[in-house]
């Protein structure tokens, strides 16, 4: 348990939350900030938004800390359920903030259909690559060869790269950054807000506690020391072979493109049916 | 005009999947999701033309779990809305049906039930989900579901259950069957200004949830709405009546669980519908559902014999009808209980009923047929010998 008391809590939080519940050196902190310095920049309002979570450390990111329209809903379901509201209120930023588990394990179905819709969704995907609350289990994001509670051998399959994953599934917007880089993350946040169509913004992030601990990486610091190490641009990596990238993250904005997008859709198929009525 | 296509009053012959689809739209729902499945899938079909007809959406989502948190997700959103499926599609809901009573979202959810296990047959009805619609989710609660027993009826009662959910704030199921959902019958659509339609009532503006209570009223808190700044903090995990998460007082977790049970039990004079065919009997054909039909039948070929046979029909399966089926058994010698499965209810009313009569079950003839009324005359004539 940490004391919050950052400017920001003031502005966004509830005012009767005290705490966060995230490990010391978490890198939840970092992208918490990065969601509501995103909003805050663009001068939009807690009530524009509905922010939706499923289960996992990250899914705790907006609820109950963000003082706004909050549902934390069952393990890998956030997406499903908040498909169901932005449909529900078109004219409303619809935000999704969960883990890797939550996302792209037992939920991620629900993220590439999403992705296919192109529904008006900011998914905020925080990826520390292990599963954090339940003691350090292997996760899909796990890097093959590392050690976890349940692959105490060393992990046999191949992980998942999310954010080309999900551009392949046809989301208008994805973009992944480290908590390295928390300018660039708030950047793409906005942009992910402002699109028009379904935005990924993968959000690598530490867990000193359980990954650190598995990857043998360390602490809060020496992860993010990691990071900036290891981080290489799109735009280089597009000129790098495969070897060269080996255990590289490629940081960037990998998709931005217009689609028409679900929820308009709606509004239009619904006003010009009322007008033939 | 667009009053007009929400109610289309008049006379039709059509079938129960018909009939269940324009019970929803008359009833105000403006938001389905589904995912095809027989014997269910017309339902979904019709949805999809009409709603946008009524400005209303409808979403075919990838499986049924998506489909029923996308329901939810648009309940919260202030829609009325429902979900359409039929047993292996309630199999992967089970967990989000937890989530709407934990949550206390007002939602439909329609069960075109077909025989089981597993895959089973599509085509073929059989009331298969009556117990697991009750108590498929994991931990304790109470749920509604009605059972129909006629296309008719899967308009009446579609329209009772949004009622019910808006009222209650609670999922309640419609239990039809492949039977009921592909028969075609006449259904008569009453006018507009005599269908009755609930509201839910919607929390007022507060400094913080705190000072609001948001859920865990046994007479059904206003619900927060999203999109209104409500500021509403929904999470199926235990929490307190204001929303907020607590998983260390005890007291909390009682009330968390026992509270949107006693919601429901304590208005179970509102929401417990049977109809009692037993005056002066002694022997009672206790059914539900589709199976209804046959017992009536049956209970007919033995009055001509002279017999003293009445029907005790549940338009309720959850909340159990206890008192009612007590009543009864407490003015009669035998009770048949007909279920077109292996005994799902009969537990139930075996529980109440034992004490002051003989109860006895009777499956179809052969699981996948309806009851052949000649059949259960055949029985009640050995049980009273």
């Amino acid at each position: 348990m940490t004391l919050s008391a950052h400017p920001l809590k003031e502005k966004y939080a509830r005012s009767h939350i005290k705490r966060t519940t995230t490990c010391p050196g978490c890198g939840i902190g970092t992208v918490s900030q990065a969601i509501l310095r995103a909003i805050d920049e663009l001068g939009l309002d807690m009530d524009d938004f509905v922010f939706v979570s499923g289960i996992g450390c990250s899914a705790w990111i907006p609820s109950p800390f963000y003082n706004a329209d909050t549902l934390h809903t069952t393990h890998g379901r956030p997406i499903a359920f908040a498909t169901g509201v932005k449909l529900g209120l078109p004219d409303k930023h619809v935000m999704v903030v969960s883990g890797d588990g939550d996302l792209t394990a037992i939920g991620g179905n629900h993220l590439i259909h999403a992705a296919r819709r192109n529904i008006n969704l900011t998914v905020v995907l925080v990826n520390n690559g292990i599963y954090g609350m339940t003691g350090g289990q292997t996760a899909p994001t796990t890097p093959r060869g590392i050690k976890t509670i349940t692959s105490p051998y060393g992990v046999m399959e191949h992980d998942f790269d999310i954010s080309p994953m999900v551009v392949a599934a046809g989301a208008a917007f994805v973009a992944r950054w480290t908590t390295y880089h928390p300018r660039q993350m708030t950047r793409s946040i906005k942009k992910g807000i402002q699109k028009r169509g379904f935005a990924l913004i993968e959000a690598i992030s530490q867990c000193p506690v359980q990954y650190g601990r598995a990857s043998k990486l360390g602490g809060a610091v020496d992860m993010l020391k990691h990071f900036k190490e290891s981080s290489i641009r799109l735009t280089k990596a597009r000129d790098m072979d495969e070897a060269q990238l080996q255990g590289k993250i490629i940081v960037g904005e990998f998709s931005d493109r217009e689609k028409a997008e679900l929820s308009e859709q709606w509004v239009r198929l619904r006003c010009e049916m009322m007008e033939d009525n | 005009m667009q009053r007009n296509r929400r109610v289309l009053t008049g006379t039709h012959f059509e079938m129960g999947n018909w009939a269940c689809t324009e019970g929803a739209i008359a009833a105000g729902c403006n938001f389905a999701a589904g995912y095809p499945i027989t014997p269910a899938s017309e339902i979904a079909n019709f949805l999809a033309a009409r709603l946008p007809e009524v400005g209303g959406t409808f979403l075919q989502t990838e499986d049924e779990i998506s489909a029923i948190c996308a329901a939810i997700g648009a309940s919260w959103a202030g829609c009325k809305a429902m979900t359409v499926t039929s047993g292996p599609g309630i199999s992967l809901m089970q967990e989000s049906i937890g989530f709407a009573v934990a949550t206390e979202t007002p939602l439909v959810i329609i069960d075109v039930q077909r025989f089981g296990p597993s895959t089973g047959v599509p085509s073929v009805g059989l009331a298969g989900d009556i117990v697991q619609v009750a108590r498929g989710s994991h931990g304790d609660y109470q749920i509604i579901a009605l059972c129909p027993e006629s296309p008719q009826e899967m308009f009446d009662l579609t329209i009772r259950a949004f009622n019910l959910a808006e009222t209650y704030r609670v999922p309640v199921f419609v239990m039809a069957d492949g039977f009921m959902g592909h028969m075609r019958e006449q259904i008569v659509v009453p006018k507009e200004d005599q269908i009755k339609i609930k509201h839910r009532k919607i929390a007022e503006p507060a400094a913080t949830v705190l000072e609001r209570r948001d859920f865990q009223d046994v007479n059904v808190a206003p619900m927060p709405v999203f999109g209104r700044g409500l500021k509403a903090h929904v999470t199926s995990s235990c929490h307190d009546e204001h929303g907020m998460r607590n998983l260390s007082d005890p007291e909390v977790m009682h009330r968390y669980t026992m509270r949107p049970i006693e919601k429901i039990l304590r208005h179970r004079d509102d929401i417990v519908q049977v109809e009692d065919g037993c005056e002066d009997v002694h022997v009672a054909l206790v059914s539900c559902g589709t199976v209804s039909r046959c017992a009536r039948a049956a209970a007919q070929l033995a009055q001509n014999e002279g017999l003293k046979v009445g029907t005790l029909r549940l338009l309720t399966a959850w909340p159990f009808a206890d008192q009612e089926v007590r009543a009864v058994a407490e003015k009669i010698d035998h009770m048949l209980v007909l279920e077109n499965n292996t005994g799902q209810l009969y537990p139930y009313i075996k529980a109440e009923a034992a004490h002051a009569c003989r109860v006895s079950f009777l499956a179809p003839q052969t699981l996948g047929q309806i009851h052949d009324p000649k059949y259960i005359l055949g029985h009640i004539k050995e049980m009273i010998q």
